[in-house]
């Protein structure tokens, strides 16, 4: 069952130029995928399409049958309550504790606070943070900011989590951390979109990998044979001609 | 009521901001107060000058007293009348001797004419009214003449209508600068907490959700702005009147329409701020 279906997309700014073109996948249920390739390549790109920030220019994209050219405000609202994200710089509260940054995502969509109090407390556990909800992000290191902005984004039980570079700001321990925490996620059941650099990560698992260049699609390991680990770089060509 | 939840706690999070928000909010107000307790003052001493408007009919010697009595009668049922005061002879005496003391000696009895003295009801005080009903109270056969200082009225009438003019062109620019100062204020507040209102979209708010604790906290801030205004301008008229001169201050009515304001500025320049912000974002 495909859960974000891209069809002919292209996005292009009014002063950015075209950031995507007739980039075409599906997301399926419990399926992993990373999203490769340099900077300005389109991976945020095909990120906030996924969470309708951005409308496409050309094609379609549709997220739980839903499109992003024809949705509404309140539809993409009401898509963005089954989608969790992530983000590089965390984007939590600095003025709330982890707990309490938490409770947002379920406060702002209207859940009764008996509920919230108990969702908060397990989504606070599955990312190991379960001691830490009263500590405020500034008491926190990286990688637990970056579980409490995953609990935040599990704390809805979404389809599809998206993550655009969750690991570009931590160190290799907190980065290790977080990323079997995004398998453990995955493993339970949610569909995870990961844009990364780290080419290392990617190496290391057989998960899909989508690779971007100049806003096309090179390479998506769903529809080419793969090959074998210690060669299997991506398209190396693509990374030569722009190391990450 | 998580909106007003949020409203409440958004001045514990941040009461700098939130004091600044208030603060601006006052002291805009409390400078449109200051320039509306002028206005009222100006306004009630134009009043009090409007009300000596008169016209007085002086009446012929030998007029029967029952046909001044029924004149009396018709002119009070003018739409423009007051009152109608019948001054005898010797009431003309008393009050001339009173009103030009060092002269008193001047005046003798059977002198002074007796007289018709009209008051015009507010509104009705401009001089081609004045001219209007003194011309009607002229045509009665018993009066000899008619005056109501013709000259006094025009130069009254005009200074009141300048005094207006020049009144509602300031009221509206005090209250442009004011609206801007605390529309520029609430702009800054909302944009100060973009990232929770981007967050918000983020996890699934609707606009609506996202607006409404924002344009509560304005609503919030206004009223309190506009409650410490109006306590301000009371202190200041206080003052004044302790130790310069009496002044009259705002009504009941006029001081709730200013918290009102208050309160409506707040709320519109949250709602605008934020309706902004959603749409950058």
């Amino acid at each position: 069952m495909s859960l974000v279906r891209f069809l002919n997309v292209a996005k292009e700014y009014a002063r950015g130029g075209v950031a995507l073109s007739h980039a075409s996948f599906q997301l399926h249920k419990g399926e992993f995928a990373f999203l490769t390739g340099p900077s300005g390549s389109g991976k945020s790109t095909i990120l906030k399409l996924i969470y309708m920030e951005e409308r496409p220019t050309a094609g379609d994209v549709w997220v739980s049958g839903v499109s992003a050219r024809e949705a509404s405000k309140h539809e993409v609202s009401m898509v963005r309550r089954h989608l969790g994200i992530v983000f590089q710089d965390f984007r939590l509260l600095e003025d709330r504790t982890a707990e309490a940054n938490v409770a947002f995502a379920l406060e702002v969509t209207g859940t009764p606070s008996d509920m919230i109090r108990t969702r908060v407390a397990r989504a606070l556990t599955q990312v190991g943070l379960a001691s830490k909800g009263t500590a405020y992000p500034r008491e926190l290191s990286g990688g637990e900011q970056q579980r409490v902005a995953i609990a935040r984004s599990l704390v809805n039980d979404p389809f599809v989590l998206i993550a655009d570079e969750p690991t570009g700001n931590l160190d290799e321990r907190a980065t290790r951390g977080i990323f079997q925490l995004l398998r453990d996620i995955n493993a339970s059941g949610t569909a995870v979109i990961m844009a990364t650099h780290d080419l290392d990560l990617i190496r290391r698992t057989d998960y899909r990998t989508i690779e971007l260049n100049h806003g096309r699609l090179v390479f998506d390991s769903a529809e080419t044979p793969p090959t074998p680990k210690e060669s299997s770089t991506v398209a190396p060509s693509h990374h030569d001609e722009n190391p990450i | 009521m998580m909106a007003l939840r949020e409203a409440f706690s958004a001045f514990r999070r941040a009461p700098l901001l939130s004091a600044l928000g208030v603060i601006t909010i006052a002291f805009s107000l409390f400078a449109f107060g200051l320039f509306g307790l002028v206005a009222i003052n100006i306004r009630d001493a134009l009043r009090s000058l409007e009300n000596r408007v008169e016209i007085r009919a002086f009446i012929a010697d030998g007029t029967p007293v029952e046909a001044s009595s029924a004149a009396m009668g018709d002119i009070h049922a003018f739409p423009e009348v007051l009152s109608v005061t019948y001054v005898s002879q010797d009431d003309a005496l008393i009050r001339a001797r009173k009103e030009l003391g060092e002269f008193s000696d001047v005046f003798e009895a059977g002198v002074l004419p007796a007289s018709l003295d009209i008051k015009l009801k507010p509104g009705y005080r401009d001089p081609t009214t004045v001219m209007a009903v003194a011309n009607r109270v002229k045509s009665y056969d018993f009066v000899d003449d008619v005056r109501y200082g013709e000259d006094w009225v025009t130069k009254l009438y005009r200074l009141r209508t300048i005094a207006t003019l020049v009144g509602t062109g300031l009221g509206l620019a005090f209250a442009a600068v004011a609206v801007i100062i605390i529309g520029a204020t609430i702009r800054i507040m909302v944009m100060a907490r973009a990232k929770e209102i981007s967050i918000m979209r983020l996890v699934g708010a609707t606009n609506g959700f996202i607006r409404l604790p924002f344009v509560l906290e304005g609503f919030i801030q206004g009223i309190m702005g506009g409650l410490l205004a109006l306590g301000l301008t009371w202190a200041t008229s206080t003052t004044i009147n302790h130790s310069f001169m009496r002044t009259v201050f705002f009504d009941p009515a006029l001081a709730t329409l200013g918290v009102i304001c208050g309160a409506l500025i707040g709320l519109l320049g949250s709602t605008f701020a934020v309706g902004r912000q959603l749409r950058r974002l």
